[in-house]
Parts: C-alpha cells; structure tokens; sequence
C-alpha cells in the first residue's frame, strides 16, 4: 500500500511522519506546480472551489508516482468539503486509476475514533505504536509553527529578507528529515535562535491580520503567497489560523492545550450570532479580536464561491465602519495572476502606512520609481 | 393590529402558507413584497457584496423594498436545517446578520432559529417566543403553528398534482387553476425552488417549457418517498436538504421510460449545485438527455429560450427518428479525448 494525502501547508511534514509511524509506505504529492493547477482545473467541476481542483491535482501527480491509496478528510457540512472526497473518487475512477480512497470523517470531538481509523489505515501496528506516531507528527507540526511565527515576525523587521527565509527554508527541510523528537527540537531551537540574531531594523512596522478560508491561508500556492508578500513589504502578519489549532479544535476536542476557540465565537457578537460552517464566523470574530488588539489593517482570504467567507465579507464592512480597522477581501481561482494580488497587495500596505505616518517600505519606492 | 413583513423571495416559496397562517391566527396582518422584477434586482445588487450569488441578492432587494413600507416587524428566518442532519446553505444561516450589516435602517427583525439538524426543542423555544411578541397564550400560539404545519401540508398536496409551489400557493389563496396544455414531451425540471420558481430568477423556465407543449415534472409532483430512497444510493448521504432532493429526483426521472429529458437550473456560483450538479450529471449523462442552465443577473432571455428550443427539437427528433439508441446528448467523442491523460 502506498499511501498519499492532499497538500495543504506544511502539512505534509507531520502527516508524512504520521503514515511512516504506521508503518506504510508513503508517497506525498510533488510541490503544487503550474502543471498541478492545470491538472486539477481540468479535471474538476468548474464551478467547485479552489482547494477541491489543487486536491485533484494533488491526487493525479500523486497517482502517477505510483501511489495506490488517497487518505482524504471528510464532513458533514455545511460548507461544501464535506462532500469533496466523494466527487473527487468519482471523477478519478472515470479517468481510469486504479486506487483505494480512505476517507476520514472528522468525529468531531472523539479522537477515540480517530484513533481507530487511523490504526485500520496501519496494517501491523499496535496502539501504542499507533500513538507514538501521533505524539512524533504532532511534535513536528508545533516545531513548523513555532517557526512560522517568528518568520511572521522578522521577515518584516529583518534587513535582509532573503537569509530570513534561507533559515526557515532549511529548517523545514531539516525538520522533514528528522528522525527523532530531539532532532526536531534541536533544530528548531538553533533556526529560531539563528533567526533572532540576524540583524533588524529599528523602524516600527504595521501590524496586518490575516483571517479567512483555513486552505487559503494555509496554503501558499493557493494564495499567491500572500503571507510573506506583505512580510517583504514591512508588515507583521498575524494569521487567524494554524493547522494546530484545528487539530486540537476539530480532532481533539481541545483536549490537547487550551483553546481560545470560544473567545472568538463570542467575539464574533453581535455581528455574526450564528454557525455559518467553515470558518465563516471564525473571521468574523478573529477581525474584531484584530481590530481589538489595535492591528492597523485585515485582509481577508478565500477561494472564490466559499459561501461562509461570503456571509462574513457581507459582514465585514459593518464590523470594519464601526471598529475603524481598514478590510480587504481578496478571493482566489485559477485565474488569479500574482501580478495583480501584488498590486492590491502594495495599494493596501501602502494606504495604512499613509494612514499611521509611517515611512514606505524601500519596496515600493522602488515600484514607485 | 401589527403588520409583519414577508419577503417573496428564498424559502417563501416552500413555507409561506405555514407563516402566514401562523401569523394571521395571532392577528397580524402580512404584507409581502411584489414578485420580482428589474427593480428589486437592481437594489439587490447595489447592497450586497459582489460574489454573493443571484438568489440571495434577489433576496435583499425584496427586504429593502419591504423597509420602505410602515411595519412593526420583519420576518427575516434563520434557516440553519429544516430536518434532521442536514442544512440548507452557510448563507441562509447568516440571513438575519447579513441584512442588519448590509441595510441600514430595518424594522425589528422576527430572526427565528429554524435549526432542526439535531432536536425541535430550540425551533419550539423560538416559535413560542416570537409569538408572545403579539399574544400572551402559549396555547394560542402552538394551535396556531399547528394550523400552519396544516396548511402547509395543504398546500404541498396541492403541488404534487402539478404545479409550481408558486403556483399552489396562489390557488392555496384563492386563486384558479389553469388549464393544462397539451404536452407531447415529458421534461423532469430541477433547480433550488427559489430560484425555479422565481419568474426573474428562472426567467419563467416553467411557464416557457409549457408554452412549448411540455409537460414539466418537478421535484415536488415525485412523493418524498422515492426520492429520498434514490437519494440513498449514493455512497455518503448528501447533506444539503435541497442538493438531495434534487439528486434524488434526478435518480428516480432518469430511470422513468415515460421521461423525454431533464433540466437543471443552476445560479452561478451557488456551492452546493457546483458539486450536486457534477454528481447529477454524471448519473444521468448516461440515460437521459441532460442540460445544466446556469443564470445569473447577466443572463439574457434570448440565450435561454434558444437552449431550450433547441433541447425540445432535439428530444422530438430523437423520438421521431425512432433512433431508440441510448446515446448521450453529448455524443461520444465529446467525452473520449479526456480519457487520454
């Protein structure tokens, strides 16, 4: 059995680790390229969201590699992903493949349950086999995040921008090819202390939240790479979500730390007083808590068509004019050019630094010029 | 005597009768926006947000046209589920907070919880709640919900013997039934009644298919029954109310022999329908001739018209000729270039 899985982030990393614990074989998709994108549109309804063609795409390069076995999340709405891993098996039967599709329906709270459909994926392994897996994936994930934040944090206030993401770039890699627990930590102290020591400048920098779909914000090829764009045009960014948080949240029943999950459903009142399925109420409340926090600006990201993002985006001007924190929506397909993101990008940094006298960033001096 | 205000428009077409009995019983008097046309379009699109779809801003234009109007309430419900584990659409969860963020100046909204995914006892809660916003008897307010559910049951049967739900609930009102034209065609009709059986919406696709001697089956002539068990073939259980019912007809008219063709009438950029509407199509392509309309503020009326024209030449050639073959409308090599990865 060769076992793949969708990319969404750096998820891979934990998850490759997890399906290595099991003992199986696995074969995780190539990064998601131009030829995935065309792959995935072609193959896809052409209605459906982004994520569900990156997923098709995911799946094919991944079937051409010589993987047999797609594990994939389900759901029970109402947001349509939920329903993706059905279409999807589907559509790939019809185009011939010979594969089995697991699908994993999140039991929303019962990691009992998770447990024993993750043990029937694993052949030979034991339950504590089993939950060592876990304990490993689970150790590489916080790493990745532990690192991602303080990149959030210095790309924006480093002089040279291109080292800060060489550090981080290397210390993923290095974490993919850990092999124990003290590996991951050792590496992940040495490049979060290596990033802290390179040199910063002095200037004050803005302070952008970013809230929205959990795929767009997690995935970067899904987004133009919003997240380290505004990091090079001198804004903090702050994301509203982190795979961790939808682990503990949605798999764990907030079993794993404490969770700040309720703080933002109430934050969502009284604008939003309703479950609207995604993440819909979640960027709601997580723009007030921004707001709250004096960040100078929030953009919100999602595929196009997402309808909780559309109830939220209907709500936002609202929470927006009476919260005075200036909110962008961008939405993305496979038609999205980066050049064009960019551009509303710089407009947007470039608007709030007026906003708060700060100075521009070198970056759009020389787009200026 | 209070006035509430009911927009014409989304759920108002499956559960009018049920509201205004409830309402009229308690002593209020309804007052529901005119059908749609340019104008509550026009506004609709002014307010909401670009990428939300038609039908919803269909719906805003029909609130604001009721805001202009003197009322001590609007009823704006938040449909979150009408049966147990399932759900309509994210938007419809959020309707109550879209129009208090996108519309200024409303009349106190009636925002009830119709949220039976999991029990009655909340929608129970709520029911009794907006009705002692005009009576103090609980039992007053439970006969007369009860009358609706009646009414609304009424008015069901009515539809299964042929009509729009537009059109059951004018007849449920006193109005007359028309005529049936002659029919040499059989088409099965599927789309969310809300936009089906909105006349701008659907730009009068019932009422044209019958102007072209077709006979139309809806969802709703089918019995809940057979549609919900070939709804059950599939290997996860659709969870959108409308999405199963629509595949589940789908199933059940594609197997009919006395079925000519099916149309499926989509809005642009409607989430469910963007799966559902794959699902269905591949199910179908098979054994029935099959078109997916899909419309939106932009679509002209000569476009549609000339499709579905030409769809009705097309199934009476096919059944003149007596070329009994079951090939697809799409033709075979349509399909067979994409199976060469």
């Amino acid at each position: 059995m060769k076992v793949s899985f969708p990319h969404m982030g750096y998820l891979y990393i934990p998850l490759k680790t997890l399906f290595k614990g099991l003992k199986l074989e696995v074969i995780a998709p190539p990064p998601i390229s131009q030829k995935t994108m065309e792959l995935g549109v072609k193959y896809s309804p052409e209605f459906a969201c982004l994520p569900l063609k990156i997923n098709m795409g995911n799946f094919i390069e991944a079937m051409e590699q010589g993987a047999d076995t797609i594990v994939m999340a389900g759901g029970w709405g109402p947001c349509r992903f939920g329903y993706y891993a059905q279409v999807e098996r589907e559509i790939l039967q019809e185009l011939g493949y010979d594969f089995k599709m697991v699908i994993l329906e999140a039991p929303d709270s019962r990691i009992s349950e998770l447990l024993l459909q993750l043990k029937a994926l694993g052949e030979k392994v034991s339950v504590r086999e089993a939950y060592k897996a876990i304990r490993f994936a689970w150790k590489k994930l916080i790493a990745i995040e532990k690192l991602e934040k303080m990149l959030e944090y210095c790309l924006p206030r480093a002089v040279d921008k291109n080292h800060m993401e060489t550090i981080f770039e290397r210390a993923l890699q290095a974490v993919d090819e850990a092999e124990s627990q003290q590996e991951v930590e050792k590496i992940a102290q040495e490049s979060l202390r290596e990033m802290e020591k390179s040199p910063f400048k002095s200037a004050e920098v803005l302070k952008i939240g970013l809230v929205g779909e959990i795929y767009t914000i997690l995935e970067p090829a899904s987004n133009c790479h919003v997240a380290r764009c505004l990091g090079r045009l001198d804004a903090h960014v702050s994301r509203s979500i982190y795979v961790s948080d939808w682990v503990n949240d949605h798999l764990f029943g907030g079993y794993l730390r404490k969770s700040n999950h309720k703080q933002i459903m109430q934050s969502s009142r009284p604008y939003l007083n309703y479950e609207v399925g995604g993440h819909g109420r979640e960027t709601v409340g997580s723009t007030v808590d921004f707001a709250r926090l004096d960040y100078n600006g929030i953009i919100q990201i999602a595929p196009l068509t997402c309808m909780p993002e559309i109830v939220a985006q209907s709500i936002l001007g609202k929470v927006s004019e009476e919260l005075e924190i200036p909110c962008m929506t961008m939405y993305f397909d496979e038609h999205s050019g980066a050049a064009g993101v960019y551009t509303r990008l710089e407009a947007f940094v470039d608007m709030l630094q007026r906003k708060k006298n700060l100075p521009s960033s070198p970056l759009l001096l020389e787009a200026r010029a | 005597m209070s006035r509430v205000g009911i927009p014409r428009s989304l759920f108002y077409y499956y559960y009018y009768p049920l509201w205004k009995s409830f309402f009229s019983d308690l002593g209020v008097e309804i007052l529901t926006s005119a059908p749609s046309n340019r104008h509550t379009v026009e506004r609709g699109i002014e307010l909401a947000v670009d990428e939300t779809c038609f039908p919803i801003k269909v719906y805003l234009g029909h609130v604001a046209e009721l805001c202009r109007e003197e009322l001590d309430y609007l009823f704006i419900p938040r449909l979150v589920s009408v049966e147990a584990r399932s759900y309509i659409c994210p938007k419809f969860m959020g309707l109550p907070d879209i129009v208090r963020a996108l519309i200024k100046e409303t009349p106190p909204l009636i925002d009830i919880t119709v949220d039976l995914s999991r029990d009655e006892k909340c929608f129970k809660k709520d029911i009794i709640r907006v009705g002692r916003l005009f009576t103090r008897q609980a039992s007053r307010i439970q006969l007369a919900y009860q009358h609706g559910c009646e009414e609304l049951r009424l008015c069901r049967s009515l539809a299964s013997q042929g009509f729009t739900m537009e059109e059951a609930i004018k007849i449920w009102e006193g109005g007359a039934m028309e005529a049936e034209p002659e029919t040499d065609l059989n088409i099965g009709v599927l789309g969310h009644g809300y936009s089906l059986y909105d006349e701008r919406i659907s730009m009068n696709l019932v009422k044209r298919l019958r102007a072209m001697n077709c006979k139309v089956l809806l969802p709703e002539h089918l019995g809940s029954e057979v549609v919900e068990a070939e709804a059950a073939t599939v290997p996860k259980r659709v969870f959108w109310t409308l999405g199963r019912k629509m595949l589940g007809s789908a199933l059940h008219l594609s197997q009919r022999e006395d079925v000519d063709g099916i149309i499926y009438l989509a809005c642009f950029g409607c989430g469910p329908d963007s799966l559902i509407g794959e699902i269905i199509e591949r199910k179908v392509r098979d054994c029935k001739p099959f078109i997916l309309l899909t419309v939106d503020e932009h679509s002209g009326e000569a476009g549609i018209i000339t499709r579905l024209e030409a769809f009705c030449d097309m199934l009476r050639r096919r059944r003149n000729c007596g070329s009994e073959s079951k090939l697809s409308p799409y033709g075979v090599s349509l399909h067979s270039f994409e199976n060469t990865v």
